[in-house]
């Protein structure tokens, strides 16, 4: 931990963090709303459903099995030891959330974070996989997701891992820093979404024979602008919570990390804008909202230790990514993601993880952050992405993942749920027709 | 291809882990660190390719 953190916080410290815990389902409901909004209309009771049924799996998995693998620093923990250094690799604690003492202990504001944050790791791939993933397989594959492949790499992080471990085994800073979960929320969920949408396919109509990719607009506007407005107050929460759990972070400080989070989501919005305006002499509403939540997620792992200015920078380069990676990953990848949810919370991840390296200023500086928090991406990228990947491959071998070709002419609603968000609307002719 | 791309992955990953473990100076370890990292790149770059459709013939 960068501060020194007693074993139990003040009543200050308590308190400020069961709050911001608090507010942190806002920041999934605002990223439902979001996915939600930029699919078909015609899927979207179904996105929304499977948003709330994704998260009730996932807090289920994650209290039977994924806190026992991720823990938190001081509990059980699996270590084996190489050439004098130990290797602390998984959580050994109990099943069920056991052993932890209920008493506003920070493993027990620790459990309570993680569990409401566990269904925005979940929904993330929902947006990659929106209009044509089952809501049945969603589920499955978010068993495995915050049962296993969160917790592994989140252990490793805020656990007392081997990359939180960096700076005290190797001399590199303070080890892998990321305070609100630019990697371990973000990333593993962006990489997971992209596995999900390579694995589904683009969406019937997407790509004509050429390979051109055919412009499928968000449903609902209102709905994306409105998730951005939620998803910031919970990624207040977030950001603040994360902090004060795993950096030790004084509640002083709060006001910084929101004012750092508001400023790169701001600049982010602001420069995504600015580009669309430019490119296609309109601002884009669904490519703005994109910027927006970019911004929140790069600003989550350095937030804390940042100047304002640089938080500003942060944001830029993070709206800047957003855009471009989006139109990268349609045209020339073929990857049909439709609410650009690997641009926008595995790229921006990226960059935010790489801009602790880069601006962070801790209470005591020490050479190597920057090496530590390529370790933290080569981990991800090494090793939790092919898990990610082989996990969803195996389920989607066994059950597949994509609906019958009648549920994509259909729409997700009326096929899987049997019943339209908006039944008083006439069903186009073109929408309902062969593609 | 795509296998291969994730074996180069799973590959630099474990490069990283190596260099940490045996190499003693700072130097030598972020060169292997770095090094690491770009099999990675070679290996996403692999399965990304592995990925994307093959145009029709028109």
């Amino acid at each position: 931990l960068i501060f020194p953190i007693l074993s139990a916080f003040s009543p200050l410290a308590q308190l400020l963090c069961i709050f911001c815990i608090l507010l942190v389902p806002l920041a999934l409901a605002g990223i439902a709303l979001i996915n939600t909004g930029l699919g078909r209309s015609r899927s979207a009771a179904h996105a929304m459903m499977s948003s709330l049924c994704v998260t009730a799996v996932a807090a289920i998995a994650y209290c039977i099995c994924g806190f026992h693998w991720q823990g938190f620093p001081g509990q059980p923990a699996h270590i084996f030891a190489i050439g004098a250094k130990s290797w602390d690799w998984l959580g050994a604690g109990r099943f069920f959330l056991g052993g932890i003492p209920w008493n506003g202990s920070p493993a027990s504001l620790a459990a309570c974070f993680q569990l409401f944050s566990i269904g925005l790791v979940a929904i993330i791939p929902l947006g990659a996989g929106a209009d044509r993933w089952k809501l049945s397989a969603s589920c499955l594959s978010a068993v495995f997701l915050a049962g296993w492949i969160y917790p592994l790499f989140a252990h490793w992080v805020w656990g007392g891992g081997w990359l939180a471990q960096l700076g005290a085994n190797f001399g590199l800073g303070h080890g892998f820093v990321d305070v609100g979960g630019s990697s371990t929320i973000q990333i593993v969920g962006g990489v997971t979404g992209l596995s999900v949408a390579w694995l589904l396919g683009p969406r019937r109509g997407k790509y004509s024979s050429s390979g051109m990719p055919a412009a499928i607009p968000g449903h609902n506007a209102t709905f994306i602008l409105f998730g951005c407005m939620l998803a910031f107050v919970g990624w207040l929460g977030l950001n603040s919570a994360g902090a004060i759990l795993f950096a030790g972070v004084l509640p002083e400080r709060i006001v910084l990390i929101a004012i750092n989070t508001l400023l790169a989501a701001s600049s982010a919005a602001l420069i995504t804008l600015i580009i669309t305006q430019a490119r296609f002499g309109k601002p884009d509403a669904s490519l703005t909202a994109n910027g927006w939540v970019g911004g929140l997620v790069a600003s989550s792992a350095a937030c804390a230790f940042i100047h304002p200015a640089e938080a500003v920078i942060v944001g830029i380069v993070a709206g800047a990514l957003v855009t471009m990676s989006v139109q990268w990953l349609e045209f020339n990848l073929k990857v049909d993601d439709p609410t650009g949810a690997v641009s926008v919370h595995g790229i921006a991840g990226i960059w935010g993880v790489l801009a602790v390296g880069l601006f962070a200023r801790f209470p005591v500086q020490l050479p190597g952050q920057f090496i530590a928090q390529l370790i933290g991406l080569t981990a991800l990228l090494g090793f939790i992405f092919p898990l990610t990947y082989g996990l969803n491959a195996l389920l989607n071998r066994f059950y597949p993942y994509r609906v019958a070709t009648d549920g994509e002419r259909q729409g997700m609603d009326l096929y899987e749920l049997g019943a339209d968000a908006y039944p008083e609307f006439v069903t186009h002719s073109d929408e309902y027709g062969q593609r | 291809m795509k296998i291969a791309g994730f074996l180069l992955l799973l590959s630099g990953g474990f490069l990283v882990l190596t260099a940490l473990i045996m190499l003693p100076t700072a130097g030598s370890r972020t060169a292997f660190i770095v090094a690491g990292l770009a099999v990675e790149i070679l290996g996403l770059v692999l399965v990304i390719r592995a990925h994307i459709p093959r145009e029709e013939p028109r």
